[in-house]
C-alpha cells in the first residue's frame, strides 16, 4: 500500500512535467497547427540556462527560473519570426522538418557550450519531509505545486484576460480571429513565448531530480506528443489530463510491470491509440 | 531522358567504377563505401516523403531492423550471406506491412508522430531485448558476403563494387518506378490524397506499396551496412540516424531522383572537410537544413533543375517550350 501512495506521488511529479510541456506544444499547435519538434530542445535549453544562472552568475533558484523563462520565450519567438512565420503557406511537410532543423542545431549548441556531460543541478530545496508517515522530497512537491500553480495561472489567463481570450480565438478560427482584429503575428509570437516559458519551467523544475545533458529534451518531447495525441491535438485541458495518465502509467508501471521497458509504455499506448482513432482521441475534426 | 543526361549519367557510372582504381587510398574507398550504402537508404525514404508525401521518421528503425536480421541470421543463426540477406529483406517488408498497415491510416502530424514513436520503439527493443540483439554491447564478427562461384568480398574494393552494383539497382528501381503509372499515382496521392481518390485511385493500396518498398530498401541499405561494417549497436536505430537521412535528402531536393545521391555525397565530403567539427557539424547542418527548406524547399537538385527550366524557357521560343513543358514536369515531379 505505501508503495502505491509513493509511487501514485512519482506519478503526480513526472505527470506534472510532462503536462507543463504538453501544454506548451498544444498552444503552438492550436494556433499553427505545427507539431513543434524543436520544443524538447526548447526543454533542454531551459535547463541549461537556469543552470548556467546558478552556477555561474551565483543567482537564486527562482531568479534564475525566472531568467530561464524569458531566454527560452525569446528563443520561441525567434523561431516563429525566423521559421515558421515564413513556412506558414509552405505544406505541411516543411514546418516539421524545418523543426528538426532548429532541434539539431539546438542540441549540437548545448554540447559545444556545456559539454556532453550529464550535469546535476543543485536546488535548495533538498530536505526530506514526512508526511502521514510518507517521505517525500521537498524538491518533488514543489514540482508538484508549482506545476499546478502554472496551469491554474495559464488557465486564468487563457480565460479571464483580454490577450488570452485572442489567443483562444485564433485557435479557433484564424481568419475569423484576424476579420475581427486580432493581430494574428503578435498572438503567434505571444504563444511562442508562453510555449517556451513553460517548456523552461518543467525543465527547470525538473533537472535537480533528473540531470541536464543535451539530448535530455528527446524523449520528454516525445512523450509530450503521445499525451497531446490523447488529450486532442489543441487542447489545454487534454494536455494536462494526458500528462498525468501518462505519469501514473509509467510509475505504476515500472513498479509492476518492468523498470526497463516503462518509457515503452508511452508509445504503445500512442500506437494503441492511434490504431484505433487515426485522428487521436477527442479530436475535434477537421484537422 | 535527353542525350546530356545519359551521357552525364554513363559519366558518372564509369567515375563510380575507376573510383577504387584511381584512388589507392583505401579510407576514401571505405568512405564512399559508407556512403552509396546511405544513398540506398535516402533512397528508400524519397519515395515515401519526397514522392508521396509521407514523412516516416522510423526509417532508422527499418535501417536496424534490416541490419539486425542479417546480423543475427549470419552471426547467430550460421546462414550463408545470400540466403540471410533476401532473408532478411523479407524480415523488414513483412514488418514495415504491418507497421504500415497501421500507420497509414493517420495522415500528416499524426503519421510523422505515429512514426516517430514506432521508429523508438523498434530502437528501445533492440537495445533492451538482450538475450537476442546483445543490447548495448552490439553484435560483433558479421561475416563479409559469401563468395558467388570466383567472386569474393572479402576485400574492400570488392565490397565497393558490391555496395555500388545494389546502389546502381535501387536507382533504376526507383527510375523504372517513378516513371510509371504507379509512380504518377504516388505523385498524385502526395499533391492531393483526397484528389487521387476522386479520380478512383486506391490510395491506401498504394500508400501500403510505397510503404513496404521504401522500408525493404530501407533494409537492404541496413543489411548492408552490417556486412560492411562488421559490427552494429543499437544506436544505428536511433532517431539521429533518421535525421541523417532527412539532411541527406533535404540538402540534395526531395522528391527528386539524382537528389539522394547529390546530399549525400556532398554531406558526407563536407563532414568530412569538417571533421574537427565532429559532433559539432549540426550546428552548421542544422540551420542549412531549416534555412534551405524555407528558400530552396527541393534542395540542390531543385534549385538546378527550376533554374534551368527558367533559362530555358528564355531562351527557346515558346513554341518549342510548350512541347518541352509537359515532360519536364513529369521529370521534376
Amino acid at each position: 500500500m505505501e508503495i502505491l501512495i509513493q509511487q501514485l506521488f512519482n506519478g503526480m511529479t513526472i505527470g506534472s512535467v510532462y503536462s507543463l510541456v504538453a501544454l506548451g506544444l498544444t498552444l503552438v499547435y492550436g494556433i499553427l497547427h505545427i507539431p513543434n519538434f524543436a520544443h524538447g530542445a526548447l526543454y533542454m535549453m531551459g535547463g541549461y540556462i537556469t543552470l548556467t544562472m546558478m552556477t555561474k552568475y551565483g543567482l537564486h533558484y527562482w531568479l534564475a527560473i525566472f531568467v530561464s523563462i524569458l531566454v527560452v520565450g525569446v528563443i520561441g519567438v525567434l523561431m516563429e519570426r525566423f521559421v515558421f512565420h515564413p513556412l506558414r503557406e509552405a505544406p505541411p511537410i516543411h514546418d516539421k522538418i524545418a523543426a528538426i532543423g532548429i532541434l539539431l542545431f539546438l542540441e549540437a549548441f548545448a554540447q559545444f557550450v556545456w559539454g556532453a556531460e550529464f550535469q546535476s543541478m543543485p536546488t535548495p530545496y533538498g530536505q526530506v519531509v514526512q508526511i502521514f508517515g510518507l517521505t517525500f522530497t521537498m524538491q518533488r512537491l514543489l514540482i508538484v505545486i508549482s506545476a499546478i500553480v502554472v496551469m491554474i495561472l495559464l488557465t486564468l489567463f487563457l480565460k479571464k484576460t483580454f490577450t488570452g481570450s485572442t489567443i483562444i480565438a485564433m485557435s479557433q478560427n484564424r481568419e475569423g480571429a484576424n476579420l475581427v482584429g486580432i493581430n494574428t503575428n503578435r498572438v503567434a509570437m505571444l504563444t511562442f513565448m508562453i510555449s517556451g516559458g513553460l517548456a523552461a519551467i518543467a525543465a527547470s523544475l525538473s533537472a535537480p531530480i533528473n540531470l541536464v545533458f543535451p539530448a535530455m529534451g528527446q524523449l520528454v518531447i516525445l512523450k509530450a506528443f503521445v499525451i497531446i495525441i490523447l488529450g486532442g491535438m489543441g487542447s489545454v485541458p487534454g494536455a494536462i489530463l494526458g500528462g498525468y495518465i501518462l505519469g501514473f502509467s509509467e510509475s505504476l508501471g515500472a513498479t509492476y510491470i518492468s523498470n526497463d521497458y516503462k518509457d515503452i509504455i508511452a508509445f504503445v499506448l500512442l500506437v494503441l491509440i492511434l490504431s484505433v482513432k487515426p485522428t487521436g482521441l477527442f479530436s475535434k475534426g477537421g484537422h | 531522358m535527353s542525350k546530356v543526361q545519359r551521357i552525364a549519367i554513363l559519366v558518372l557510372i564509369l567515375l563510380a567504377i575507376i573510383f577504387p582504381i584511381i584512388s589507392q587510398n583505401d579510407y576514401f574507398i571505405h568512405v564512399m563505401t559508407l556512403s552509396f550504402i546511405w544513398m540506398i537508404g535516402v533512397y528508400g525514404l524519397n519515395l515515401l516523403a519526397g514522392y508521396t508525401g509521407y514523412l516516416s521518421l522510423a526509417h532508422a528503425g527499418f535501417f536496424a531492423i534490416g541490419a539486425y536480421s542479417l546480423g543475427l541470421l549470419t552471426v547467430k543463426a550460421e546462414m550463408n550471406f545470400w540466403p540471410a540477406l533476401l532473408l532478411s529483406l523479407v524480415i523488414t517488408g513483412v514488418i514495415g506491412f504491418f507497421v504500415g498497415l497501421i500507420s497509414l491510416r493517420t495522415k500528416e502530424h499524426f503519421f510523422a508522430i505515429y512514426t516517430l514513436c514506432v521508429g523508438y520503439i523498434i530502437y528501445l527493443v533492440i537495445d533492451k531485448w538482450d538475450s537476442l540483439t546483445e543490447g548495448v554491447r552490439g553484435l560483433i564478427g558479421i561475416p563479409a558476403p559469401a563468395n558467388i562461384g570466383p567472386l569474393s568480398f572479402e576485400t574492400l574494393q570488392s565490397h565497393y563494387y558490391l555496395v555500388l552494383f545494389f546502389l546502381l539497382l535501387v536507382v533504376l528501381i526507383m527510375y523504372r518506378i517513378v516513371h510509371s503509372l504507379s509512380g504518377r499515382t504516388y505523385i498524385a496521392i502526395r499533391n492531393s490524397e483526397d484528389l487521387a481518390q476522386t479520380i478512383g485511385i486506391s490510395t491506401m493500396k498504394n500508400k501500403l506499396t510505397v510503404f513496404v518498398i521504401s522500408t525493404v530498401i530501407a533494409g537492404l541499405s541496413g543489411a548492408l551496412y552490417a556486412s560492411f561494417v562488421r559490427f552494429i549497436g543499437p544506436d544505428i536505430g536511433s532517431i539521429a540516424i533518421v535525421f541523417d537521412f532527412l539532411t541527406y535528402l533535404l540538402v540534395g531536393g526531395i522528391g527528386t531522383l539524382s537528389g539522394p545521391i547529390v546530399g549525400t555525397i556532398l554531406i558526407v565530403v563536407l563532414s568530412q572537410r569538417l571533421q574537427f567539427l565532429q559532433d559539432y557539424r549540426m550546428l552548421v547542418f542544422g540551420p542549412v537544413l531549416t534555412l534551405l527548406i524555407i528558400f530552396y524547399p527541393r534542395g540542390i537538385v531543385g534549385a538546378v533543375v527550376s533554374w534551368t527550366q527558367k533559362r530555358k524557357a528564355s531562351v527557346h521560343q515558346p513554341i518549342i517550350r510548350a512541347k518541352k513543358l509537359p515532360e519536364e514536369q513529369v521529370k521534376e515531379g
